[in-house]
């Protein structure tokens, strides 16, 4: 497997995360590029690069860019999303502990591209140990001088799954409960208090100065034609070697597993692999055999690559018990806007909970299949279409297993 | 009782507020502060709050009950929060649940931490307990108890 460090580059390097440190390998040169670069040719590198946003729905961010004025009395803002909270995903949290510059670096790019004079970094409240790293790297960037174009400001969150949705989360950025808006008919950009603003992942926008600063094309010799670069990669769950590993896009996934992860704990058979954060659909030892990990090969068999943190079950797993858990979660994190979704998780973790405990009939796995289906496409966010997915896919994958636990009268 | 915002967080509150479009970004902000001041908010932190920001105060409290991170009562027992969700149900939190059980701490399940890789994990105060055994955690409660 090929070595492809882009994001990853200074997290082996102790105290990377001073500014000393990560200057003397290199960070915050890429800016230099901007005085031979106008706003617009920065958005045409990213738009070449392929450049896919990295918080879990793989979007063009060039395309999103582009949305944003460039002229105009209003001013625009960046908002990078660092809510973290989709289960299996921890990637988020090494960039802003490991190598906060890097981040920083990418800011003051895209805020160049887009014309905006500030950006806040909107942060889960539970990551307040890796925000204080985060707020003593824009310190120290201050001191340095280095934040005179633009402001960057911390936003703490405070406990909230849905706020990591970009509409949700600037509801919350502006002092209200963090409920999803309706997505409006046109393309057009995120709205922070009626002024237009771009909402990336952290990884995306950490992505963005080894792009400006080697050219595209570089970029793109990793990873595949539709997805290029790469992405950092997480496994949790029975591996050997659990963790965050960057890896490019086309990678085989048990190449991954085995190379990084060490395969299987304790020598155990694989039995499902979630590929990309509990909202994924469930994937068999048997699909993940010959599969790629990029956008593609994961939506080609109806999954997808989600936020490429994988979550890994061994043949001993109960995957009743699995769905119940993952159910749990919906439940809790719903923001009960929308009564399909409301009610629907609620309804579908007791009904599982009920095969769970030798009590479920064959009614309640078509209920439950029924239930997924209102929960599908009617909802103001894709909160509730994830729970379908999840709630289809362990069904249709591992249904003779929710068939044996069913009370026999 | 009254609640009135530190000296030092009144002057927080007035560099904030030239970081945003609007005052009401700090409703969030002013609610960490009271929170930090006083262990939990209280309602008449909550009055201060609308005040300071032009905020209804129902609005304000609206804010407060959404999200998981804020009390609204005092907190008397050292609160733990155990990692429920799957990563960590999968590398042993049951165990960890169970261990807690008999502790004079005030234990609360909570949805993925952002730590899966050192599953399973716990978070006191603003602090992550990562990669734990029942071992690990009698010396963690040893230090804080
Ligand atoms: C329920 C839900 C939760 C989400 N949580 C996150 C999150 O924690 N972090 C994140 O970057 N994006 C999250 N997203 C995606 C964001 O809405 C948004 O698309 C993303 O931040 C855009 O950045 P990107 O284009 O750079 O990926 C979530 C989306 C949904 C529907
Ligand atoms: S789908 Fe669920 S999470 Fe999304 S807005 Fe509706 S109720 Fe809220
Ligand atoms: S599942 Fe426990 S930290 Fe993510």
């Amino acid at each position: 497997m090929r070595e492809c460090k882009i994001v990853s580059k200074k997290f082996e390097i102790e105290n990377a995360h001073t500014l000393a440190v990560a200057k003397k390998h290199g960070a915050y040169a890429s800016l230099e590029k901007l005085k031979e670069y106008s706003p617009l040719e920065i958005i045409n590198i990213i738009q070449e690069s392929k450049l896919r946003g990295k918080g879990g729905g793989g979007a063009s961010a060039a395309e999103k860019w582009a949305l944003m004025p460039q002229t105009g009395d209003k001013p625009s803002f960046l908002v990078v999303n660092c809510d973290e909270s989709e289960p299996g995903t921890f990637k988020d949290r090494q960039i802003i502990s490991k190598d906060p510059h890097l981040l920083l670096e990418g800011i003051l790019l895209t805020c160049y591209a887009i014309k905006a004079k500030h950006a806040y970094i909107y942060i889960r409240g539970e990551y307040f140990q890796f925000q204080k790293i985060l707020q003593a790297a824009i310190d120290e960037a201050y001191a340095e001088g280095l934040l005179t174009e633009c402001d960057i400001t911390i936003h703490r969150g405070a406990g909230a799954y849905i706020c990591g949705e970009k509409s949700a989360l600037l509801e919350s950025m502006e002092g209200k409960r963090g409920h999803p808006r309706l997505k409006p008919k046109q393309k057009e950009p995120e709205w922070f208090f009626n002024n237009p603003a771009l909402v990336n992942n952290v990884e995306t926008i950490a992505s963005v100065p080894f792009i400006v600063q080697n050219g595209a094309e570089v970029y793109k010799a990793f990873g595949t034609k539709q997805s290029p670069g790469t992405l950092l990669f997480a496994m949790s769950g029975h591996v050997e070697r659990p963790g965050v590993y960057e890896a490019e896009f086309g990678t085989s996934m048990m190449e991954y597993i085995n190379h990084f992860g060490g395969g299987i704990k304790n020598g155990k058979k694989l039995k499902a692999v979630i590929p990309g954060g509990v909202s994924c659909g469930v994937l068999t030892a048997k699909e993940c055999e010959n599969l790629t990990l990029d956008y593609e090969a994961l939506r080609h068999i109806g999954s997808s690559l989600g936020t490429g943190g994988m979550i890994i079950m061994d043949e001993d797993t109960d995957m009743i018990e699995a769905l119940k858990n993952i159910l749990e979660f919906y439940h809790e994190e719903s923001c009960g806007q929308c009564t399909p979704c409301r009610e629907g998780t609620g309804w579908s973790d007791k009904l599982v909970a009920k095969i769970l405990d030798k009590r479920g009939t064959k009614e309640d796995i078509d209920k439950l299949l029924e239930i997924a289906d209102t929960m599908d496409g009617k909802t103001i966010c894709v909160f509730a279409p994830s729970v379908s997915i999840v709630i289809v896919s362990f069904i249709s994958k591992f249904r003779d297993e929710f068939e044996a636990a069913l009370c026999v009268k | 009782m009254n609640f009135i915002f530190t000296e030092e967080n009144l002057i927080k509150i007035e560099a904030l507020k030239l970081r945003y479009p609007s005052p009401q970004a700090l409703c969030l902000p002013c609610l960490w502060m009271a929170q930090h001041q006083e262990g939990y908010i209280s309602i008449n932190a909550i009055d201060a709050i609308s005040e300071t920001l032009g905020i209804a105060p129902m609005e304000v409290y609206r804010v407060a009950t959404f999200y998981t991170m804020f009390h609204l009562e005092p907190q008397e027992k050292l609160n733990v929060q155990v990692c429920k969700t799957l990563s960590c149900k999968l590398c042993g939190s049951d165990a960890i649940l169970e261990h807690l059980k008999n502790k004079e701490v005030n234990i609360i399940h909570t949805e993925c931490l952002g730590s899966c890789g050192t599953a399973p994990v716990m978070q006191i105060n603003d602090t992550f307990y990562e990669n734990l055994t029942p071992e690990k955690v009698d010396a963690i409660l040893k230090e804080l108890l």
